[in-house]
């Protein structure tokens, strides 16, 4: 067979949906969908123009609402045949259970790993480091915070500083169980000038585990930058919802990269 | 044809909803459950299977799913196994340097693959052999993969001298791999055919077929 290492894994593109009691929030700008604002119906449309995988990040404040996301996934699991990774408010491998049995096949810990990271061991014993996704929303240190590395590690979707150094805390997860990570900069996020280069390469320098890069993705030429700084995959969210360009868009860019995509 | 009545063995493992609903796609009658006689005398049977290798081994035996396997193939009747449901029918494998049996339909052992990342996650291209039965009406597609672990090399013994060989489909990630494996009644691949769109619905479609 010979040994001869290849590269030939495709870089993934992955529309993020954010999902607020059961509906899709930002802006969303898609023609000829019958419910611009239905997660399911996003998903499939996403699906036919060749996304890889997809996120739904649950925003939903009210632990009542948690059963319309269960919902969400069950049904997008009936019609979608991809990847679904699903995050926002996991709290317990109960939860991961519960998400892996709608039909989630990774699940994704944020702040709940910050506050107990035992849960990320625990999930990987359970359910396998396969299905465990670390998201580290990163930025920046501002003045009065500081960390080795210069950036560290935000939680309630960047609103709260936790002084813990983001590259300790993605090489702390590694180590724990996870098996991904989604790299979120907060300081790129939404600005549409790029992906953080810098925080890629230092994440991608310290983990042998995937790596997604998310956060500020504004033009075609963004991505292969990502790719080339590390990531193995990329994430966006409004470029996409709001029409600026499709994930075909995105992989033929890559491709004319170089790169390899499905 | 008619409708196939396939059973997909539910011993706890991971996501099965999407199983289901991939070969209901393809026009099969799914049920998931783990009782024996059912999973016994169902057109097909399929072994799941995600996470750590020996705790998919504990799941398999408390439903006897090792003698339901046994029994089916003795009368070729079909099993499909899915990543870790692969992985199990294999000889061994080994995890953080323990040997655990696995269910020893196939020689080879289960081992990490030597690659700079892992898990290797994502869509992979393959290598089909012409002969292969489940890729007949795919070619040049990718994949979704999953999986740390893999069977890297493939020996037959003595003991299969007198049984064709297995039309085996290979990958590569760092090192070469098992991707697919098939021996008459018996197939199994590394990847998810489930979670890989339009080309795993197709593959279904063949498997289907092929019953």
């Amino acid at each position: 067979m010979g040994t001869t290492p290849t590269v030939s894994l495709a870089i993934r593109v992955i529309p993020c949906l954010d999902v607020d009691a059961g509906r899709v929030v930002k802006g969303v700008n898609f023609t000829g969908l019958r419910d611009a604002g239905d997660p399911v119906e996003l998903a499939s449309r996403y699906d036919a123009e060749g996304a890889d995988e997809i996120v739904f990040l649950d925003i939903t404040a009210s632990s009542g609402d948690r059963q319309t996301m269960l919902d969400v996934v069950r049904r997008t699991a009936d019609c979608v045949f991809i990847p679904l990774t699903v995050g926002g408010g996991v709290r317990s491998p109960d939860d991961f259970d519960r998400l892996l049995r709608a039909g989630a096949d990774k699940v994704s810990l944020n702040t709940a790993a910050i506050a107990d990271p035992t849960l990320l061991r625990q999930a990987a014993e359970r359910f396998g480091s396969q299905c465990v996704v670390l998201s580290i929303d990163a930025r920046r240190c501002p003045i009065g915070v500081s960390s080795e590395s210069g950036f560290e590690v935000t939680t309630h979707g960047g609103r709260r500083s936790t002084g813990v150094d983001a590259i300790t805390w993605a090489i702390e997860g590694t180590k724990r169980g996870a098996g991904e990570i989604l790299l979120n900069s907060m300081d790129a996020d939404g600005t549409k000038a790029g992906f953080d280069l810098e925080l890629i390469e230092k994440i991608r320098s310290v983990v042998q585990v995937p790596l997604i890069a998310s956060g500020g993705a504004g033009s075609l030429t963004d991505f292969a930058q990502a790719v080339d700084a590390g990531a193995d995959a990329v994430l966006a969210a409004s470029v996409f919802h709001f029409g600026q360009f499709t994930v075909s868009q995105v992989k033929e860019a890559l491709t004319e990269s170089g790169l390899p995509v499905r | 044809m008619a409708t196939q009545n396939i059973v997909i063995l539910d011993y706890g493992s991971g996501n099965l909803r999407s199983a289901q609903r991939a070969l209901e796609k393809v026009g099969a009658r799914v049920q998931v459950t783990a009782d024996f006689d059912k999973a016994l005398n169902a057109d097909a049977l399929v072994v799941p299977g995600v996470g750590a290798f020996a705790a998919c081994m504990r799941g398999i035996l408390e439903v006897r799913g090792d003698v339901i396997i046994d029994r089916r193939l003795t009368d070729g009747r079909p099993v499909l196994g899915i990543c870790v449901g692969m992985q199990v029918l294999f000889a061994n494998g080994v995890e953080h340097a323990t040997m655990v049996d696995g269910l020893g339909q196939w020689p080879g052992v289960v081992e990490q693959l030597d690659a700079p990342i892992l898990p290797h996650m994502g869509w992979d291209t393959v290598r089909a052999p012409e002969d292969s039965t489940i890729f007949a009406e795919v070619s040049g597609e990718r994949f979704y993969f999953v999986h740390s672990y893999g069977v890297t090399t493939l020996e037959l013994g003595e003991h299969d001298l007198n049984r064709r060989p297995p039309v085996v489909t290979w990958g590569t990630h760092g090192t070469d791999f098992v991707a697919a494996i098939e021996s008459g009644p018996l197939v199994a691949t590394q990847f998810h055919p489930e979670k890989s769109g339009a080309a795993g619905l197709e593959l279904l479609n063949s498997w289907l077929h092929s019953l």
